[in-house]
């Protein structure tokens, strides 16, 4: 399967591929750190989960490469949803879903619609898990990465400097997690006893993001 | 008749529900129940794929109740629904797993509607012990 990669021209289904690539290296790069941030508040099973739901999604791509960056990431998302297992599947299946949906058909796209589709994803897992800001969850990394990238995007920065600045602040708001409380899911029936962990979905929604900046800086800095 | 789906984390709880609910309803009943429980890998978690297969087995044209019990089952529900992966007039219940379950199979077993057998169901939480 030969792709037709379009160099420097923004946002493109070789793109995403990259960052799939990008993102399952840190996935199994990190799955034990993830798991183990997963033990003692969670089942211990973040890491393994991610890192087979990532396997297969990369898998699924390279059998049957789909030509846009919507599509790309619509088949992540099915993919995790049914390859997961955990409640992960369904949240970052949904996140990436609704983002490529977002995306439509377009062949090629610009950190603007980036931005959207990226702000659709996070509004879909804040629906369906029904978590907000400060609950320990993924949407602690999510938000602070949305607002990041439409702050630097605003400011005029290049598709690599918004991400960047995107992914600086996802792995700041996933530190952040630290000292919360849990509100949501298995954590949550723990209490006071979840804080001082930092949440392993907001741990790997700052890998994910930080993927997403990786594969920008690997185009060449995408000139604005 | 209405279908019923039963999602938990774990392939031993959600056949063991379904057992229990055909039980009481009194035995030589016919209301179609398939437990879709456990992950991907057959430990504890949520396969959509099981929850999909299920819901097609169960579906009489008369609508599918789901019933999910924590986190990951009731996400994956959720978002089946929303792309349409699960057959037309499938719903997921508000309902406690077991006793909604129980509910459920008995409401479905006397050929009730669906939302007769999502509101016995829902109702369930309801039934306080003390």
């Amino acid at each position: 399967m030969n792709d037709t990669p379009a160099p420097g021209s923004g946002i493109d289904a070789t793109f995403v591929r990259r960052w799939l690539d990008l993102a399952t290296t840190a996935l199994d790069r990190e799955a034990d750190r993830l798991t183990e941030l997963d033990s003692p508040i969670g089942d211990a099973d973040h890491g393994s989960n991610m890192r087979r739901g990532f396997i297969a999604a990369r898998t699924a791509v390279e059998q049957e490469p789909p030509e846009t960056p919507g599509g790309v990431l619509v088949l992540v998302g099915r993919t995790l949803i049914s390859t997961v297992g955990g409640a992960s599947g369904p949240l970052y299946g949904t996140l990436l879903r609704k983002a490529g949906k977002e995306l439509g058909e377009a062949e090629t796209v610009g950190a603007d619609r980036l931005r959207d589709a990226l702000r659709a994803g996070v509004g879909g897992v804040a629906q369906l898990g029904g978590a907000a800001a400060g609950d320990k969850t993924m949407l602690d990394a999510l938000l602070p990465a949305l607002d990041a990238l439409t702050g630097a995007l605003d400011a005029g920065g290049s598709a690599a400097e918004v991400l960047a600045s995107a992914a600086s602040a996802a792995e700041e708001g996933a530190e952040a997690t630290t000292p919360l409380r849990a509100r949501k899911g298995r954590a949550s029936y723990l209490g006071e006893r979840s804080i001082g962990h930092q949440d392993p979905g907001a741990t790997s929604a700052a890998l994910l993001i930080g993927a997403l900046a990786e594969a920008a800086g690997a185009t060449g800095g995408g000139a604005a | 008749m209405v279908g019923i789906v039963l999602v938990s984390h774990s392939a031993s709880v959600a056949e063991a529900v379904a057992a229990l609910a055909a039980g009481l309803t009194g035995g030589g009943t016919d209301v179609p129940v398939v437990a879709a429980g456990g992950g991907p890998d057959g430990g504890l978690g949520t396969s959509s794929d099981l929850i999909a297969s299920a819901a097609r087995t169960v579906d009489q044209g008369t609508g599918v109740a789901v019933l999910a019990d924590l986190g990951s089952a009731v996400l994956t529900v959720k978002a089946l629904l929303a792309d349409d992966e699960l057959p037309a007039g499938s719903r997921l219940l508000d309902a406690p797993f077991l006793e909604g379950a129980v509910a459920a199979v008995v409401t479905a077993s006397t050929g009730a509607d669906l939302d007769a057998v999502a509101a016995a169901a829902e109702e369930a939480y309801t039934f306080r012990k003390l």
